[in-house]
């Protein structure tokens, strides 16, 4: 199943330019600052914005060709758009709402399946609810639910939870994280805030412009250091998948990654478990010598890969540890100090990890 | 009522109702349509449409009364026609006044409803869409069921206003006790027989306390009309 999108169409002072792919079921972030075209783009995939120019194929079904003068309707198309304010019809119940999409869908989920999505949501005791007496974060979640009981081919995301404060958002990040890993379809997710990107996505196309700036797996993307020059500033770091090691009786719990060992507080989970987790580039002090007598647990042995002056007072470093790419920010008086140079071996002693709380499905 | 109000007062009564509700409710559908093209739609002309309907505001009602005789005359054009095929005759029959009204109160319908219809989220009927609603589907489950306080305030406003109809009326169905003598043209003719001031006043205070219950009634529905939108 996947996605293929190509458009251009001219704004008043602005040009979109786009072509990218969804390639598998997972998520896709479409990330970008405000004004670089993701929601036009989004609905243009949904069918609420023609474009003058461009193709869209959605599972192997054109739905807009501009060559062929190919255009069909929103209602045909079989996308699921999760709104940014969640539109749910004020006038029906929130039970109405979740089976809109369902009743007038060609191939109907079953029974159960309504069920199950509805569960999955937690969604059982609001059922007989309006809209109007729910919270923010709920809305959110009736949103997806009625966006996904509508069988869609795939699940557009129009920032969910930039409408939400930070709470709610923490609240309603697990579920998305749930349906990445059990729905098995492939999720559009436009944000522009970066570390929902980094706890959802599989894949990241960043939008800058009105073009496509850069497109690849968010483990790529997000620690290369050349992010701020082509997606704006936004905060470094890396995302890198791991699997809980061999149980330890210390009181920590080995992550291992292609590249290595983290060492993290307690976790309760089995061995086994694929977590992702992120590391600031902040959180990375770089030595030339193994630091033997320090508090840090994680000190790797990494290389130089190259270096990126950002500002007059500090420097990104990219590093190499195995086959994962991470990146520490650190001070330009620093970098003089160790002479740092590509393809110079350097001790990273990492002070934080910050772990993701949901599972991803198992690597093997 | 028959001991607070004589015959021919609750027949003006009676009359008053029918024809403002067979008004009221007969252009509904039209209005609905009109409301909706000017809402929802872009279109050539549009703006010389929307004047045209809303001509009977400003419109000496006496002047419409007239255009509707010469429309509706049995002597000849349209009128003549629908008498001879169909036998519907509108002038100086209750029916007729009823269109005459209807005319009249036209524009209070199309403006509630198309100001329900604008303020309504358009985002709703897009995401009704995208879930699989056709035109149809959208209007009547998620168009009209939201438009509704709108159109109840339509009604309700143009149902006082038709209770206050003469001129169009007068003209164009002329003053028939029982058929066309509504509340207004029974207080007319009152007021022309020698000492009918007594029977006028009765008659004006029973058409104030109707203006009273539905200017109520009207300020209710326009705020849930807001509520809800």
């Amino acid at each position: 199943m996947s996605i293929d999108v190509s458009l251009a169409h001219d704004f008043p002072g602005f040009a979109l330019d786009v072509r990218f792919s969804v390639e598998r079921p997972g998520v896709t972030a479409l990330f970008g600052p405000s004004g670089a075209g993701k929601t036009s783009i989004i609905n243009a995939i949904a069918g609420t914005f023609r474009p003058q120019q461009g193709r869209i194929v959605i599972a192997g079904r054109p739905v807009f060709d501009s060559a062929r003068s190919l255009w069909l309707s929103p209602r045909s198309r079989r996308t699921g758009y999760v709104f940014q304010d969640a539109r749910l019809f004020p006038h029906m119940s929130v039970r109405d709402n979740l089976l809109f999409g369902w009743r007038r869908a060609q191939k109907r989920a079953e029974r159960g399946e309504i069920e199950r999505i509805i569960a999955l949501l937690g969604l059982e005791h609001l059922q007989e609810r309006m809209p109007r007496s729910l919270s923010g974060g709920e809305k959110s979640r009736v949103g997806l639910g009625r966006a996904l009981l509508s069988s869609p081919d795939i699940l557009l995301l129009d920032e969910p939870l930039a409408a939400l404060d930070a709470q709610r958002r923490q609240e309603i990040l697990p579920y998305l994280e749930k349906l990445r890993d059990e729905a098995g379809l492939p999720m559009l997710y436009v944000s522009h805030a970066l570390d929902e990107v980094a706890r959802l996505a599989d894949q990241i196309v960043v939008l800058r412009d009105g073009r496509v700036a850069r497109q690849g797996s968010v483990f790529d993307v997000l620690s290369d250091i050349e992010l701020p020059a082509f997606a704006g500033s936004p905060p470094l770091g890396a995302v890198i998948e791991t699997k809980i090691g061999a149980r330890r009786g210390d009181g920590l719990t080995a992550l291992d990654f292609e590249g290595g060992t983290l060492l993290v507080q307690e976790l309760n989970r089995p061995q086994g478990t694929v977590l992702r987790v992120r590391i600031r580039a902040e959180e990375i002090m770089l030595a030339l010598e193994e630091p033997r007598t320090i508090s840090a647990n994680n000190v790797l042995l990494m290389t130089v890969q190259g270096i990126r002056h950002d500002s007059a007072t500090h420097a990104d470093v990219q590093l190499l540890c195995g086959r994962t790419r991470l990146v520490a920010s650190i001070t330009r008086a620093s970098l003089e100090r160790l002479k740092l140079i590509a393809g110079k071996p350097v001790f990273a002693i990492i002070k934080s990890v910050t772990v993701d709380t949901q599972m991803t499905p198992q690597m093997d | 009522m028959t001991e607070i109000l004589t015959p021919a007062e609750s027949e003006a009564l009676l009359l008053s109702l029918r024809v403002s509700a067979v008004a009221v409710f007969a252009a509904l559908p039209f209005a609905f349509a009109a409301a909706l093209l000017l809402a929802r739609t872009q279109f050539f002309g549009k703006t010389l449409v929307d004047g045209l309907i809303h001509v009977p505001l400003v419109l000496p009602p006496v002047a419409i009364g007239f255009l509707l005789l010469t429309i509706f005359g049995t002597r000849a054009g349209l009128g003549a026609w629908l008498l001879a095929h169909f036998g519907i005759r509108f002038v100086f029959s209750w029916t007729g006044a009823a269109l005459a009204s209807a005319i009249i109160t036209f524009p209070f319908q199309v403006r509630a409803i198309r100001l329900a219809l604008e303020s309504a989220d358009k985002g709703l009927n897009e995401a009704a869409e995208t879930l699989g609603a056709g035109w149809w589907d959208r209007l009547v489950n998620v168009t009209l069921p939201l438009a509704l306080p709108g159109i109840f305030a339509g009604i309700i406003t143009a149902f006082a206003a038709s209770l206050g109809e003469f001129g169009a009326i007068i003209t164009f169905v002329a003053n028939i006790p029982g058929q066309t003598r509504t509340l207004p043209l029974a207080i007319y003719t009152a007021l022309q027989a020698p000492g009918g001031e007594t029977e006028a006043a009765r008659l004006s205070v029973l058409a104030i306390i109707l203006a009273l219950i539905f200017m109520t009634l009207a300020e209710i529905a326009s705020r849930r009309a807001q509520r809800t939108t």
